[in-house]
């Protein structure tokens, strides 16, 4: 009994001892300044020549920030709401994409590269000059003359004849503009998926083969159900990720305004409505989702 | 249908004439299911030409743009091939931006860091897939936590925090100034709290909570102590996932210009000094242009200084593709 406990101890001192990194980063460099930005976000800050001080103001950054700053809710609405209809269009790209990448085809190979390159190419500073830039002006001139066939305009007209319902096409149209950036935003999610694929064991299928199941059945009843853990961590994935794009307007706003006239605190109170509101979307999704997620075993 | 059926195979026990063989090997060819397969693979094709569009269009625009003379843009004419060809971007895209010791800089830099957090990434995450204490549990959702908090969130305290460091507190008359060196990255990078670390954490303790205990009973048993146990034999087998969090810190680490830029923003390395690019390029200017032929000018210099910025990323990721492509499958992340 003594060498039991005496063991527990020590798995527990190795456990916190591995950890302590972690655990050291976490306290200094992440929830001091966390606390710190809360606080920061009732006060204002002086800035002076041998450090800073704080007069604590209550609700008034966040008062200033909700009605008297014209960009912040209308921006935190839009970028919210981009979010939300980014998730679902990102996760059934993904999803899709990995189940045709699985396929055996030739170029497979180059395919998947050409899929996953996005991932490599996000970089900061170079999508940071290609927001406002002259140049991508004239490259969208240029877009629209290669792509006649894929004219935004050309859909329109076409969806119109289709006699479609108003509400319909106006989702169409947003989808087919976003494009792009799903695509570019999907790789990570791909990986998963095509990872939860091979991970399914062949001998259901050949069970379902048995049966006399057909491939939409297969798909329904094998596929579907043993991807829908990796569907949760996706979609975790995709709201964290969309938190550090540099082409989120309301992070540019954030930092713009820290530096910028309204100043430290008002920046932080946006960002702490920001965190709180981005935190609730996780939590709900996370409860909605997780009720219809199978897991095997 | 059954008479259909009847018929060949009646067929087939006569013998055949030619022009009955050939009808009989068009029927095979264009049967319901390889008609399916037919459509199932074009859709395919179509798909993937769409995707692979969408993904290739903008960097092969800026790749043929890079090397038009600045009449090119302008000339509604020209599409992808440059009528007056030059090299002229690149060439003042390197001259304004330093680039060769802008790239060592970086190289060094990103080398660095990523290693520092491949080692302390794989160590905590070793530590939470075999130990067992009280608190574990919290200690790990605070991994997850710093993941979906917003960066920009912290960026101000932390800021003023390296602005007038004071150890943390503990040695508050001591106010150093740590903006412009490389320590609050080295901090950050040491400690997992880096670019994206939480998710390099979680992916090393799902590697080795998948990993035999077998191997480090033996060793417990032969007298190893913990961390002689970890760093000889739970080490060696981690590779194939130390390899992958090591790569996607690298490219992320590369890519990183939020962190960069607050703390070591007048350090030279890449993404500043692209980011710096335009305003070197018209300090430099003897003849002041007017301000649009130079917003345009400068539109090009950007784009050929970040193909050279992303370029050393092409190349590994080209090089080293399979290993980014398998990096989930490698991992064990799922299943």
């Amino acid at each position: 009994m003594a060498v039991r406990l005496k063991k527990g101890h020590r798995e527990a001192l190795s456990g916190i001892v591995f950890t302590l990194p972690f655990t050291i980063g976490f306290i200094l460099l992440f929830l001091r300044p966390f606390v710190q930005a809360i606080v920061f976000s009732f006060s204002r800050l002086n800035i002076g020549a041998g450090g800073y001080t704080l007069e604590f103001v209550g609700l008034g950054n966040y008062k200033n920030a909700l009605f008297v700053q014209p960009e912040f809710v209308r921006t935190w609405v839009e970028t919210t709401g981009m979010m939300i209809v980014n998730v679902p269009l990102i996760l059934a790209f993904s999803f899709f994409s990995a189940i045709l990448l699985n396929q055996p085809f030739k170029g497979r190979t180059v395919a998947r590269v050409i899929y996953f390159l996005p991932v490599i190419l996000a970089s900061g500073i170079v999508l940071q000059l290609e927001q406002d830039n002259y140049f991508i002006e004239s490259l969208q001139d240029l877009e629209e003359t290669v792509s006649g066939f894929m004219s935004l305009e050309t859909l329109g007209v076409f969806l119109m004849k289709l006699k479609l319902p108003a509400r319909m096409l106006e989702f169409i149209m947003a989808a087919v503009q976003q494009a792009p950036v799903i695509i570019r935003n999907s790789g990570v999610q791909i990986l998963v998926f095509l990872a939860g694929l091979q991970s399914i064991p062949p001998s259901l299928y050949e069970a379902a083969q048995v049966e006399g199941g057909t491939s939409w059945e297969n798909f329904w009843n094998i596929t579907f159900p043993m991807l829908s853990p990796l569907i949760l961590t996706n979609i975790v994935y995709t709201i964290v990720d969309s938190l550090a794009n540099p082409q989120n307007e309301l992070v540019k706003l954030i930092r713009s305004s820290a530096f910028g006239p309204p100043g430290y605190g008002v920046s932080t109170a946006m960002a702490v409505l920001y965190f709180l509101g981005t935190f609730a979307v996780l939590l709900i999704t996370i409860g909605i989702v997780s009720r219809w997620v199978f897991y095997h075993e | 249908m059954s008479d259909n059926l009847n018929t060949r195979s009646i067929g087939a026990r006569f013998q055949q004439t030619p022009a009955k063989a050939a009808l009989e090997r068009l029927q095979k060819l264009f049967t319901p299911r390889n008609l399916g397969g037919l459509l199932v693979s074009l859709g395919r094709l179509g798909v993937l030409i769409g995707v692979s569009y969408a993904i290739l269009f903008p960097l092969l625009a800026k790749i043929a743009t890079s090397f038009m003379a600045e009449i090119d843009i302008f000339d509604k004419t020209v599409h992808w091939i440059p009528k007056h060809f030059t090299l002229d971007n690149y060439r003042n895209a390197i001259k304004y931006m330093k680039y060769p010791s802008a790239f060592v800089n970086s190289l060094a830099l990103t080398l660095g860091l990523s290693l520092l957090q491949l080692a302390s990434c794989t160590v905590v995450g070793y530590g939470f897939a075999r130990f067992d204490w009280r608190g574990r549990e919290v200690l790990f959702a605070a991994v997850l936590f710093t993941l979906v908090v917003p960066p920009q969130m912290i960026m101000i305290p932390l800021y003023l925090n390296y602005r007038y460091f004071d150890f943390f507190g503990l040695a508050k008359e001591m106010q150093l100034n740590l903006l412009g060196t490389y320590w609050p990255l080295v901090l950050m990078a040491s400690t997992a709290t880096g670019v994206k670390n939480g998710l390099f954490v979680y992916i090393m303790r799902q590697y080795f909570r998948g990993m035999s205990r077998d191997l480090e009973e033996a060793a417990y048993i032969d007298g190893a102590g913990v961390f002689r146990t970890f760093f000889s034999v739970m080490l060696p087998s981690a590779v194939p996932a130390m390899v992958v969090v090591f790569l996607f810190a690298f490219v992320w680490q590369w890519n990183d210009y939020f962190f960069v830029n607050i703390f070591a923003g007048n350090r030279h390395l890449l993404p500043n000094a692209l980011a710096q690019l335009t305003g070197e390029y018209s300090r430099d200017l003897t003849v002041a242009g007017t301000e649009h032929v130079m917003r345009a000018y400068g539109s090009l210099l950007n784009n050929a200084g970040s193909l050279l910025l992303i370029a050393p990323l092409v190349t590994l990721y080209i090089v080293l593709q399979r290993y980014f492509i398998e990096s989930v499958e490698r991992t064990g992340l799922v299943g």
